[in-house]
């Protein structure tokens, strides 16, 4: 795949807002990929957490917030305890999460949840759920 | 010794099981609790974003309802209680604008809240403060050889600053049950996400999780599987007709809280286990054993 690194991608302002909104210093991270390696969830991802900060390293926002991995994630926090530079992982993909979500843009619908499933789910998984992936 | 109690949302209705056994073994074993008055929802996750202090309201309220019962530790059971009311009270003790703007926030509280509460979950109370050997004086029934696999799942042990227990090779659970007599089964998904809320959207990351956590359990030879969160219970216990459906090779496990175990061993009375709040009933693998 070929990729074209600029210089108006690197000084996309959304990186500025990741970080930020993580606390995190994305050029701390050397791709190691022990995050990725330990990461329970990777079958389920299109993008490695890895590829997720050297995509927000190199500007590439719009791969990120339209990727599947930010919603995969369930801040299980494996990847921050392993971190052998002490990112915080997880609150990159919350970052994401929250730059869209601070834009309504919802990932879950109460709405369209069934009764049966209303009844079925305990609080806790729906309160957790709708704290990270509604607005 | 008298304990201050905060149960949160699940442990009242589908975790009923894992309060009232929690209830009858520590009357069991002479302690008191007291139940938080006018607790609130503590939020279930903790805010991972720098700027989101508004949803760290709700879980430092509830530390200020400990202070107006004049408590200086509260004890939770659902790990994600425990680890959201923890991290959020470790939140505003580091940094004193948080605290100051939160206490500002809730202006119409008596109490100004200084981080002074120290957040314990229940397993942490038996291992360090009632201590496994005082509780093995108190065995009525030994769990007589049963294989139990205990999961910790993720908000016990992390981040490391939170769990009180070695975050990739925890063994508080499994010393609790060598202490009431049980077999404690080794197996390597202890602590692998369960899949935690996508339950709700996602049920196949969570029927693969759930596959590979209790099949790893299986192959070492558990017989059931121990938990101590709501949401891990709901996932192990409930989403196995699911995982059934995705990989027909896949056995039926109980999951237990490890509370109902511990209640067992203590001889507590049956209606206080709740073995009727299971999808996969453990009451056959327990009377094999001789247990029930």
């Amino acid at each position: 795949m070929r990729i074209n690194i600029s210089r108006q991608k690197l000084k996309n302002p959304l990186v500025k807002k990741i970080q930020e909104l993580s606390g995190q210093n994305l050029l701390a991270c050397y791709q190691c990929g022990k995050c990725s390696a330990g990461c329970p969830s990777i079958s389920q991802m299109d993008l490695l957490p890895n590829q997720v900060i050297r995509y927000a390293q190199l500007g590439f926002t719009d791969e990120l917030i339209n990727s599947k991995t930010i919603w995969v994630c369930a801040s299980c926090m494996t990847c921050n305890v392993r971190c052998p530079k002490g990112i915080n992982i997880a609150e990159i993909m919350e970052a994401l999460r929250q730059i869209l979500l601070r834009q309504r843009k919802e990932h879950v619908d109460l709405n369209k949840l069934s009764h049966e499933q209303l009844c079925e789910l305990p609080p806790i998984a729906l309160v957790s759920n709708f704290r990270k992936s509604s607005s | 010794m008298k304990l201050s109690y905060y149960p949160g949302c699940t442990l009242k209705n589908h975790a009923k099981n894992f309060e009232d056994s929690t209830l009858c073994s520590l009357k069991q074993l002479g302690i008191g609790v007291e139940e938080l008055p006018r607790w609130n929802c503590c939020g279930t996750v903790f805010s991972l974003t720098t700027d989101d202090l508004i949803h760290h309201i709700a879980p430092v309220r509830n530390l200020i309802r400990a202070k107006e019962q004049n408590a200086d530790k509260l004890f939770t059971l659902c790990a994600m209680c425990y680890n959201t009311l923890k991290r959020s009270n470790q939140r505003v003790k580091d940094n004193s604008e948080d605290l100051e703007k939160i206490n500002d926030f809730m202006y119409r509280e008596e109490i100004n809240y200084q981080g002074d509460v120290q957040v314990l979950h229940l397993l942490e109370i038996l291992q360090n403060e009632i201590k496994f050997e005082n509780i093995a004086k108190k065995i009525n029934k030994s769990l007589g050889g049963l294989n139990v696999a205990s999961y910790y799942g993720c908000m016990l042990v992390r981040p490391q600053d939170i769990g009180f227990d070695d975050m990739e090779n925890p063994s508080s659970m499994d010393d609790l049950m060598s202490t009431l007599g049980a077999q404690p089964v080794e197996f390597p998904y202890k602590t692998e996400c369960c899949g935690a809320y996508q339950t709700v959207d996602n049920q196949d990351i969570v029927a693969e999780r759930t596959f590979q956590i209790l099949s790893s359990a299986q192959s070492r030879g558990a017989e059931v599987v121990a938990v101590s969160c709501p949401l891990c219970a709901f996932n192990l216990d409930q989403r196995q007709k699911k995982t059934e459906q995705n990989y027909p090779e896949f056995k039926h496990i109980p999951v237990l809280y490890f509370t109902q175990l511990l209640a067992l061993a203590l001889g507590c009375p049956k209606k206080s286990l709740r073995l009727d709040l299971h999808h996969i009933d453990p009451k056959p693998i327990l009377k094999e054993k001789g247990l029930i």
